[in-house]
């Protein structure tokens, strides 16, 4: 693997060398492990292996469900409760597999964040970013489509309101929404392929969590300094880095069981906080709830979606540019997809030489806001569209478009950013006190 | 200062999660102090049998329990009754068999009767269905320290009832102040000295509507009790795994950062 000069795997006895010959598959995983990693991250840099562990967690327990589950509008509810009550831990599955979806995204969204403080999507690393980002989409196509599963009233609801989005795209929406469902509205079939590619989509999300990591191991890994590791030779190399085993591991793991015993809390107390209760009535196409809200970890994105009413004056100019192609209802679906599409294009949005937040004085309270911003967004996404909640909702989705469009491209320009170290040793060793000044014992 | 802000952000977006839930409340629920509250709250036995008595005396004249199979009023973590009872329970309902083309009745691999009208709810997930405790500021904070407020949704509607009547388009509708929208079709069930308990609890309207509540959270969640027992070893062991990891962790990376340290 190209990158970071570093020690390779060398077989060493007759057996080794058959094997290498023919298929080196030990030197990929000695590379893969023993890759030089910054010694200086920090704990905001472990949310790749809780991430990782998700995604197993997700498949293990969902291909035990699935063996219990029955796609059926009739049975699909009926079948949830037979696991919840008639298969061995079939609770503690089906709990773990709901739960977990929710730990999936409070990681990535904390992965993400570190990602836009620390410059991680800057070049050389657009292309882990961009792969990230897809990640990042099917994941929520997968938690869509798997909270749709059970069968209840916010299931069907949530699934005629999402799929309702695509609808809306002028001309060819309607005949894209009745092809995504199977029918004119959610039955039978809509259910039958949800489920079939809710089983799908988690193993591209693996073969694509492969090719992320293969592109950051070929960059190297970014770091809170955003300093690059050395590579003018392997003895400065590894002064900035440590090989990924053990040092890595071994804090990876201490933070993903810390995690964890927080996880198995809410699993093992409160396995329903973060869920709607209403998902605990079944589905009935004659009865809709009175409000129908996703899952928290949409929430964000369901508020921009949902600001732009037809009152408001962008959405009304919109309107009337394009001769009432871009209703108001259009231009929500296109908010909420440009929202996400902005963090894509972060790399080229952001023109700032210097790559991580911390040297960069000014940056730091907008991304601050950022942060503020989508805890915002989160709360007004579950709150009913009334005031103040839809004025709220119009200011917090404004500014997470300004951060993007407006902000990063001019902080570049008009911000003095401080010196970063020359080197990512100097870093290290200025936290564990060792300057060049400090005398010997 | 990243540190702060994701710290922050985990606190806010783990209490936000609980707005979810915001939507819908409208009505009054009170605050009751259930036994299997908080994680090491179990289900009271005894109260559960005298819930399953409220639900067989009143309730099941209209709703049903159409997820809960019968056998399992003998788990361990419910009800708990003796087998025999539970058998001699299930015969007073009946159920349409195919094979014998004829009604029998109901043995304990069936399980409860759906219900008998076309507008009663199924009760068996009810406690789950429904929630209390939205706020403050549709935050779901409140749910944290009191409960989902599922069964105490059912208690304050069992007591919510004000006496007020009204006929709407031929339907005779009762004020109720936890139901939302205020108006429900369902007649007061619930009265004073409605029924006697084997075990002489007091029978008072209160006592009557809580164990029926705590019955309905059972139906809902069955296995409440092994869950939370579940994730107490998992807990335990998963600290004890996190504190080795810890030291692991810091054996591992001592001599880097005391190397530098004494360079």
């Amino acid at each position: 693997m190209a990158g970071i000069p570093h020690d390779h795997y060398e077989p060493k006895t007759g057996g080794e060398k058959w094997l290498h010959s023919r298929l080196p598959i030990v030197a990929l995983i000695y590379d893969t492990i023993m890759i030089p990693t910054p010694k200086n991250l920090n704990w905001m840099w472990i949310w790749g292996i809780v991430l990782t562990f998700c995604l197993a967690m997700q498949i293990v327990t969902g291909i035990i469900l699935v063996m219990h589950y029955t796609p059926h509008v009739d049975l699909a509810f009926a079948s949830v409760e037979h696991i919840m009550r008639n298969v061995n831990g079939g609770h503690m599955l089906r709990y773990l597999h709901q739960n977990g979806a929710s730990l999936f995204f409070v990681a990535v969204y904390l992965h993400i964040f570190r990602g836009l403080y620390y410059g991680s999507y800057k070049a050389p690393r657009e292309i882990t970013w961009i792969i990230g980002m897809l990640i990042y989409l099917l994941m929520m196509a997968t938690a869509f489509m798997g909270y749709v599963l059970p069968w209840g009233q916010m299931s069907f609801w949530g699934a005629t309101v999402i799929t309702g989005l695509f609808g809306a795209i002028p001309f060819i929406g309607e005949p894209i929404q009745t092809w995504l469902l199977g029918g004119p509205a959610v039955d039978n079939a809509t259910l039958n392929r949800f489920f079939s590619l809710h089983y799908l989509l988690p193993f591209v999300i693996a073969a694509l969590v492969a090719v992320h990591i293969w592109a950051f191991h070929t960059t190297g890994n970014n770091n809170p300094t955003g300093v690059e590791v050395r590579r003018t030779s392997k003895e400065d190399a590894a002064k900035d880095t440590l090989p990924f085993w053990p040092y890595f591991v071994m804090k990876d793991l201490f933070a993903l069981a810390l995690i964890m015993v927080v996880f198995f809390a809410i699993v093992g107390f409160m396995p329903n906080y973060l869920g709607h209760p209403d998902n605990y009535i079944e589905a009935n196409a004659l009865a809709t709830p009175a409000h129908i809200v996703p899952e928290w970890y949409f929430l964000p994105f369901y508020a921009i979606l949902r600001a732009f009413t037809a009152d408001v004056w962008v959405v009304m100019f919109a309107d009337w540019i394009t001769g009432g192609i871009i209703d108001a209802k259009f231009f929500g679906v296109l908010a909420m997809f440009g929202a996400i599409a902005v963090m894509a294009l972060a790399p080229w949005l952001d023109t700032s030489r210097v790559r991580s937040g911390r040297y960069r004085p000014m940056f730091k309270w907008w991304f601050a806001l950022l942060c503020v911003d989508f805890v915002v967004l989160t709360w007004v996404g579950a709150m009913p569209a009334e005031e103040p909640y839809a004025t709220i909702s119009l200011i917090a989705s404004a500014y997470w478009f300004a951060y993007f469009l407006v902000i990063l491209p001019l902080l570049g320009v008009i911000e003095k950013p401080q010196a970063a170290p020359a080197t990512i040793e100097e870093d290290f060793n200025a936290h564990y006190g060792a300057t060049s000044g400090t005398p010997a014992e | 200062m990243m540190r702060k802000i994701a710290i922050a952000a985990v606190a806010a977006l783990t209490l936000s999660g609980g707005a979810a839930m915001a939507a819908g409340a409208a009505g009054h629920i009170e605050d009751v102090d259930f036994s299997f509250e908080g994680p090491f709250g179990t289900f009271d036995q005894n109260q559960l049998q005298r819930g399953l008595q409220v639900y067989t005396e009143v309730c099941a004249a209209c709703h049903g329990l159409k997820f809960v199979p019968l056998r399992t009023l003998a788990d361990e973590g419910g009800p708990h009754l003796p087998e025999d009872q539970v058998r001699a329970y299930a015969t007073q309902f009946e159920i349409f068999d195919p094979e014998l083309d004829d009604f029998r009745p109901r043995t304990e691999t069936d399980h409860f009767p759906e219900s008998n009208l076309s507008n009663a709810p199924d009760l068996s997930l009810m406690a789950k269905a429904r929630a209390g405790f939205h706020g403050p500021y549709g935050s779901g904070l409140n749910q944290l320290f009191k409960g989902m407020g599922g069964p105490e949704y059912i208690y304050s509607l069992l007591m919510g009832y004000t006496g007020e009547e009204k006929v709407e388009a031929g339907t005779t509708l009762y004020e109720n102040t936890a139901f939302p929208g205020g108006w429900i079709g369902m007649a007061p069930p619930l009265y004073e000295d409605q029924l006697e308990y084997a075990d002489g609890h007091s029978n008072s309207m209160e006592a009557v509507a809580e164990d029926v509540s705590a019955f309905l959270m059972w139906t809902a969640e069955p296995k409440m009790m092994a869950r939370k027992q579940t994730g107490f070893i998992a807990v335990l062991f998963l600290s004890v795994l996190t504190v080795l990891l810890y030291l692991t962790n810091k054996r591992i990376w001592m001599p880097v950062k005391r190397k530098e340290k004494n360079a």
